[in-house]
């Protein structure tokens, strides 16, 4: 174990450089974040993922921000396991209807101010799954959604574009 | 039992001329009694159950000879004699068809619903579709009782970056001594968004019914639609769908190798599984457009080619796993704290996986040696060279040791296929033959083996797909690993199932 620790010692970083914030974020946030919360929260935020019907494909593109690539806590994210703890509910999939309940509590255990940032085409407009008798459509159907996400899944870089958006306008 | 082959059992009822390539046969009360006791005497395996209006599809595995097929059972007053009143892994399957067809399976133990939350506008989606008046009425979890024995409510929405169930523990202190699985939260009704899809939009959802397993679905459903119109499908399609598939199995076994680990607090083998499961994706990326490899297989082949640098590209990820993993794999031998969390620690008697016909890494961790490219086997892994490992220990250490060789498995596979790739087109025309057809598929997908039946319209649209995830026989099983473990050590026996929580709520 020592040599593996050791090698990355004087191997190079892995890690991208940071993407800038993408424009159409920062355009959609521009409208929405209220200044005086932007100044609250420093420059750090704190995520909560939450599944709400979701393929688990963009779960997947969420785990790797974590990876040595994109090292997401670099520019002050970190994943917490409660959303009593969060700044920031990261929401895919189609809310489904047997999720829906889930979410608006999660929605409400986490404590003001907070963003919510709907990830991936279904939880845009509920992508693929729209119009069933079991999905109740895009996360923004049921909590106020304040940045979008788009693709199916997003890349890693896409999601980051789109939370580096959320830091900057957060920074005011 | 045992005197009769599935064959010759499906041989006495009617059968249906348009089902391929296995047969499928209309049966009596009778026959099917006959499938359920030889389900139960374990003369055969339980592959997957299903209805539809005023039917009901039990489909069969024998596995000493290989031989497949399906039986259907008409239901004229809107119930079926039970399967899981003795065979219990088709409760769940039998409770699931009660909530979405209306269909009551007679004598199963378990009436409560399943998928069905008492959330959706209409009830029996696919049976009266009747709008729903009343409120959902709470679920009776199974009691347990004794001596200071408490229950810890978990989920639906976890700590991690993980899809929603929800887990009842019931301990006594530490120890588990029960555990109830709910699950249904993402059910997200595909099975009725793909009535009367185009094979387009189909191939779509049915490729996203477990976003890490896409090109396994993706690949069930196209060789369902192919056996359906009798389409044969060029050489090299064939070579480049087990390419896709082989890079998934490598991207999702190096990053649970890295995820088990890491919830036994080990968190440097998680950093470096992440980079090699990165370079997967981005490999992946580079020759086929997509990370996941999403809608890259369909029906009649592949979308697009391998580049001219694809080839490159690939040989130099397996190069570069040569040179990562093997430290990786000392490492993990080598640390005995490590160890000391996985050893032992959520075991599954081979027994049960066997009754359950548990497929994937948990039913070859635990001595059945079941593996979908082997029987019934499909182009190309017939002429590739692969062994099925096999291990005893069916415990979390096992579940591990079983994705390491699985994982220089499939880097020998990917080489192989880059070395034979035969030359021609990489896809080709469907038939169309305007005639109701059906079709079905057994493809090994990283976690196990995944079923596709279907039926198509005359005109080409799907009539009705069912889509049965490995992990409907994984699930259950969860349930009896745990058992007499300690509560912490859940999320280690969770993750080396890394059962889905999509795929199983469809
Ligand atoms: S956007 Fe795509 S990857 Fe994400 S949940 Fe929907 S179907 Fe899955």
């Amino acid at each position: 174990m020592r040599k593996l620790l050791f090698q990355n010692l004087w191997r190079l970083p892995l890690t991208v450089a940071a993407p800038a914030p993408s424009e159409h974020a920062l355009a959609e946030l521009g409208a929405k974040v209220d200044q005086a919360a932007r100044r609250r929260l420093g420059r750090s935020l704190a995520i909560r993922e939450v599944d709400a019907g979701s393929c688990n494909g963009c779960e997947l593109e969420i785990h790797a921000l974590n990876n040595a690539f994109y090292d997401l806590e670099r520019f002050g994210f970190h994943v917490v396991a409660s959303p009593r703890h969060a700044d920031v509910l990261l929401v895919t999939g189609p809310v489904t209807a047997n999720m829906r309940e889930a979410l608006e509590r999660t929605y409400a255990a986490t404590p003001d101010p907070k963003w919510v940032v709907a990830v991936g085409d279904c939880g845009r407009d509920g992508g693929v799954f729209a119009g069933g008798y079991a999905c109740v459509g895009g996360v923004a159907e049921v909590v106020p959604v304040d940045l979008h996400v788009p693709g199916c899944p997003p890349s890693p870089m896409q999601l980051l574009e789109g939370l580096l958006a959320l830091l900057q306008v957060q920074r005011g | 039992m045992g005197v009769h082959s599935l064959r010759a059992v499906l041989d006495v009822g009617q059968s249906v001329a348009e089902h391929r390539p296995w047969s499928r046969a209309i049966v009596t009360p009778e026959i099917w009694h006959l499938l359920v006791e030889g389900l139960a005497g374990r003369t055969w395996t339980l592959l997957g159950l299903w209805g539809e209006t005023g039917m009901v599809h039990l489909a069969v595995l024998e596995e000493t000879t290989g031989s497949m097929g399906v039986a259907s059972l008409p239901c004229p007053d809107g119930q079926f004699p039970s399967v899981g009143r003795l065979h219990p892994p088709a409760q769940r399957l039998e409770r699931t068809i009660a909530d979405l067809v209306g269909l009551q399976p007679v004598g199963n133990p378990d009436p409560r619903p399943w998928l069905d939350h008492g959330r959706w506008p209409i009830s029996q989606p696919f049976g009266a579709a009747m709008p729903r008046t009343e409120l959902p009425s709470p679920y009776s979890f199974l009691p347990a009782e004794g001596e200071s024995l408490h229950q810890i409510p978990v989920g639906p929405v976890h700590a991690g970056i993980i899809e929603p169930g929800h887990f009842r523990f019931t301990a006594n202190g530490e120890a588990v001594v029960r555990l109830e699985e709910r699950l249904g939260y993402v059910h997200k009704g595909i099975e009725s968004l793909l009535d009367g899809a185009t094979l387009e939009r189909a191939a779509r959802l049915v490729g996203r019914v477990s976003g890490d397993s896409t090109v396994a679905y993706a690949l069930a459903f196209a060789r369902a639609v192919e056996a359906a119109t009798e389409t044969d499908v060029p050489a090299r399609a064939h070579w480049l769908r087990a390419l896709m598939a082989e890079l998934e199995r490598l991207a999702n076994h190096c990053g649970d190798i890295g995820a088990i680990c890491n919830d036994a607090a080990f968190a440097l083998m998680h950093a470096h599984c992440a980079v090699l499961r990165e370079r997967v994706l981005r490999a992946s990326a580079a020759c086929f457009g997509h990370r996941l490899l999403m809608d890259c297989v369909i029906p009649g082949g592949v979308v697009a080619d391998l580049p001219a640098d694809g080839i490159n590209v690939l040989r130099a990820l397996v190069a570069e796993f040569r040179r990562q993993l093997p430290p990786l794999v000392d490492l993990y031998d080598n640390t005995a704290s490590l160890q000391d969390r996985t050893v032992g620690t959520g075991f599954v008697r081979p027994s049960l996986i066997r009754q359950f016909g548990c497929g994937g890494v948990i039913g070859r961790a635990g001595s059945r040696a079941f593996d979908a490219r082997r029987q019934p086997g499909y182009p190309p892994y017939e002429q590739l060279e692969f062994a099925t490992p096999v291990r005893t220990d069916s415990d979390v250490n096992g579940r591990v040791w079983l994705r390491i060789t699985e994982v220089h498995q499939s880097l020998k596979l990917v080489e192989e296929i880059l070395e034979r790739l035969p030359p021609g087109p990489a896809r080709g025309e469907l038939r169309r033959s305007g005639q109701i057809c059906e079709g079905m598929a057994l493809v090994e997908g990283f976690r196990g083996d995944i079923l596709v039946w279907l039926r198509l319209a005359a005109d080409g649209t799907v009539a009705r797909c069912h889509p049965r995830d490995p992990s409907w026989f994984q699930w259950p099983l969860l349930e009896a690993a745990i058992e007499n473990n300690i509560v912490a050590d859940f999320p280690l026996c969770n993750k080396s199932f890394n059962c889905s929580y999509s795929g199983h709520d469809l």
